[in-house]
């Protein structure tokens, strides 16, 4: 046991930190700048940003050097988030080409498109998307209705997806259809890899919580595309799915805690700076409890994701256990919210372009949008079914 | 990075757990807590054999020289079982702040009999204030020539009734600073003018005494740290003995779980197994998150302090900030989940809630250290 860096951890840890301390974009840190970006300015913004790690070498690390990585250790990648965090480093925009379709395709696809989509997905060139839940295909994925039939070397996509991230700014789509309604619904699932730009193809944004729209409908409507874009082999979707679950819980698990961290790291800066019954909100016992107790749990997020790195390292395949982490994350990302808007009183509440909003308003933001930390990705209920099931062994329900 | 056990460690606990699963069983722990002294000799001298006092003493002092990550080892299988033995109280908290604040002498005369098991020794510290910070300690010591006289009374002792020796913190000067003036004393629990009387508690696995000092007259060459300046060495001590008890409520808790799963896969209700019940699932999944979220923390505190990290003390605060909110909240849940027969005497449950309520009071509450890791981070 042993909690710090190796030697070549820390060399490596220190090249991060040279390089991000002289790339990471000054303007990141102004928050003027930053409201003053449009939409569309902060999508070139980011990809520039993302643009930029690529050519230092900091895309994609733990991919394998033929595919444009440098086959790091999940640990280096863990190292590299969290100098990005230090730095206040703008964030990742391809997220899931990265950590969600990059990987899949390494596992279940051909070499043709392994040379077509992996490097445009490390320079950002192509955003990516995922096209998973349907309206009546939530909790229970594999119920999902989008088919897709095949008319000579095409298919022939109708349905709809819906909590589609990313989808208006996305050139690709990691998509879920049903290619087999004959047989038991597990079975009759394939993945395809589908162009955003084809004729057919609607995005509708969909009006979230906080206002924006970060998540799409998705509408179908006789969307051909070739036989050539199935990824894996035919009705064996599910599988590729299961793939893209255990890459997304094993990725995320550090960036999202390490995320929950630079907000924690903010909420202690704000409180320092408001004041409560004239003296800085630090002082006060309560607030003072509620913090070390979120600063406890940020903690244990980071114990854990080291707990699971080692047992990956030793040769553990990642199972159901990363419910825990991320059942145990949207939890805590939700106190600590909480918190801020406690600790802020009444001007807890005001939005950015407010006069009297603290930090342009990120703190009722951020407690709006971290409500679906404990939906998306799976719900808390779904999480603790599987840890009462497949961690537990407790009967189904 | 590597945060996992060993090989070494691996084989230890399975060794520990065979051992106490073998000889430390639920009917022991209850005829036990009906007995005066609380333990039993011949268990006691059993773990001796296998060396399980030493084990983490040098072995300059007659120990094995292992890890404090070890001990935590077998902490953790110890309250899997409720082992009701003088081990915390003696190894953990007794050798360990001798171990911190003896001076050489001092060491190599009492430890290597508590190593060896032959002696048993404890630390009183808590007064009828009741709390950890140097300013609920009032009991005075005089200092005359070479000598200190003792009076006043100490609460919450931890297996006095059977300790052969006393580490006891008094005020030996009065100032501005209620950090400064306290200093250490080793005392023969025999010793004329000191009385012990056990508290009748709700956990009668572990005791707790009231410590009655009338004018106990002890040697200054028995004083332990520095005079007056003992507190920090004190507290380096107390956060090994504070992370080793957070190590035993994380196996207790463990443990406690463990039964609520097996009740849930064999009661039968409605015709199925009531784990099949979400409203049972949950819980019990929530259970697991609290307990492995516990053992990230408590291995990290133990870590820190094994290898002297700098944020040791706060690892060991917010580890026993966690633990005394999650083992309460798993064992009131077993009882919950077990229903009726969750409440009665003949069901197990009750024991590990009652440790578990004992354990979070024990060294600092949750409010306590959360305050603690919050001066600590700093706020």
């Amino acid at each position: 046991m042993d909690l710090t860096l190796t030697p070549a951890e820390e060399a490596f840890r220190h090249e991060c930190q040279l390089w991000l301390d002289a790339h990471v974009p000054r303007e990141w840190h102004d928050p003027t700048f930053r409201d003053s970006l449009s939409a569309s300015d902060e999508i070139a913004f980011l990809k520039s940003w993302q643009q930029a790690l690529y050519d230092g070498g900091w895309i994609g690390l733990t991919w394998p050097r033929e595919y444009g990585g440098r086959s790091a250790t999940l640990m280096q990648q863990v190292i590299f988030h969290r100098e990005m965090a230090r730095a206040k480093a703008p964030p990742l925009i391809n997220i899931l080409g990265l950590i969600v379709a990059g990987p899949t395709i390494m596992v279940h696809g051909t070499e043709a498109q392994k040379r077509r989509y992996l490097p445009k997905i490390l320079t950002a060139e192509e955003i990516w998307c995922q096209g998973f839940s349907e309206p009546n295909a939530g909790s229970d994925l594999a119920s999902l209705a989008t088919r897709a039939s095949l008319e000579g070397d095409e298919f022939v996509v109708n349905g709809q997806k819906i909590w589609n991230s990313y989808g208006h700014l996305a050139q690709q789509c990691l998509l879920l259809v049903r290619t087999d309604a004959q047989v038991p619904k597990h079975q009759g699932i394939s993945a395809l890899i589908l162009d955003m730009h084809r004729p057919g193809i609607t995005v509708q944004p969909l009006r979230q919580i906080t206002g924006e729209a970060e998540f799409n409908e998705v509408f179908f409507d006789n969307v051909r595309l070739p036989r050539a874009n199935l990824l894996g082999a035919i009705n064996d979707g599910w599988n590729v799915a299961i793939t893209i679950l255990m890459f997304e819980r094993l990725n995320t698990a550090s960036l999202l805690e390490i995320q929950t961290k630079i907000a924690l790291d903010q909420l202690i800066d704000t409180a320092r700076r408001t004041l409560r019954h004239g003296r800085p909100a630090t002082e006060d016992a309560l607030i003072r409890q509620k913090l070390a107790q979120i600063y406890t749990e940020v903690e244990i997020l980071r114990l854990s994701t080291y707990r699971s790195i080692t047992r990956f390292q030793r040769g553990e395949r990642p199972g159901p256990e990363g419910s825990i982490e991320k059942l145990f994350w949207s939890e805590t990302t939700q106190h600590l919210f909480e918190a801020a808007m406690d600790i802020l009183g009444p001007q807890g509440q005001l939005l950015k372009g407010s006069k009297w909003a603290v930090d342009s308003g990120q703190w009722p933001y951020q407690f709006l949008r971290s409500r679906a930390d404990t939906i998306a990705g799976g719900t808390s209920e779904i999480l603790r079914n599987i840890i009462g099931e497949r961690v537990l062994g407790l009967p189904r329900g | 990075m590597d945060f996992g056990f060993s090989e070494q460690q691996e084989l230890l606990r399975a060794s520990a757990r065979h051992f106490l699963e073998r000889e430390c069983s639920t009917n022991l722990v209850r005829r036990l807590s009906d007995d005066a002294q609380g333990y039993s000799a011949d268990l006691w001298q059993k773990m001796a054999e296998l060396g399980w006092m030493g084990l983490v003493l040098p072995e300059t002092y007659g120990g094995s020289g292992f890890s404090f990550v070890d001990l935590t080892i077998l902490m953790e299988e110890m309250g899997r079982v409720l082992l009701p033995a003088p081990f915390f109280s003696s190894i953990a908290l007794g050798a360990l702040t001798l171990l911190e604040t003896g001076s050489e002498a001092q060491r190599q005369q009492m430890l290597p009999r508590l190593a060896r098991g032959e002696a048993k020794a404890s630390v009183a510290l808590l007064e009828s204030d009741g709390g950890y910070d140097p300013r609920g300690i009032s009991m005075r010591a005089s200092i005359r020539g070479n000598r200190a006289t003792l009076n006043g009374t100490k609460l919450f002792v931890v297996d006095a009734q059977v300790a052969d020796h006393l580490i006891c913190v008094v005020r030996t000067r009065r100032g501005r600073d209620p950090e400064s003036g306290l200093s250490l004393f080793m005392l023969d629990m025999a010793s004329p003018g000191l009385s012990c009387t056990p508290l009748v508690g709700m956990d009668q696995t572990r005791r707790l005494c009231e410590l009655s000092f009338t004018r106990v007259s002890v040697s200054l060459e028995a004083m332990l740290g520095g005079r007056d300046t003992a507190w920090p060495l004190l507290q380096r001590a107390l956060d090994k003995a504070t992370v080793a008890l957070c190590a035993e409520m994380v196996g207790g808790a463990e443990k406690a779980m463990e039964l609520c799963v097996e009740y849930g896969k064999t009661r039968v209700q409605f015709g199925r197994q009531i784990g099949g019940f979400q409203a049972v699932k949950h819980k019990i999944a929530d259970m697991k998150v609290l307990v492995e979220n516990a053992k990230s923390v408590v291995y990290y505190a133990a870590w820190a302090l094994d290898s002297g990290a700098p944020e040791a003390s706060r690892a060991a605060s917010m580890a026993k900030a966690y633990c005394s909110e999650m083992y309460p909240r798993v064992a009131a849940d077993g009882v919950q989940v077990h229903g009726g027969i969750g409440f009665t005497w003949d069901h197990n449950m009750h024991l590990y809630l009652k440790r578990a309520k004992s354990s979070e009071v024990l060294l600092g509450n949750a409010t306590w250290h959360r305050e603690r890791t919050a001066t600590l981070i700093p706020l």
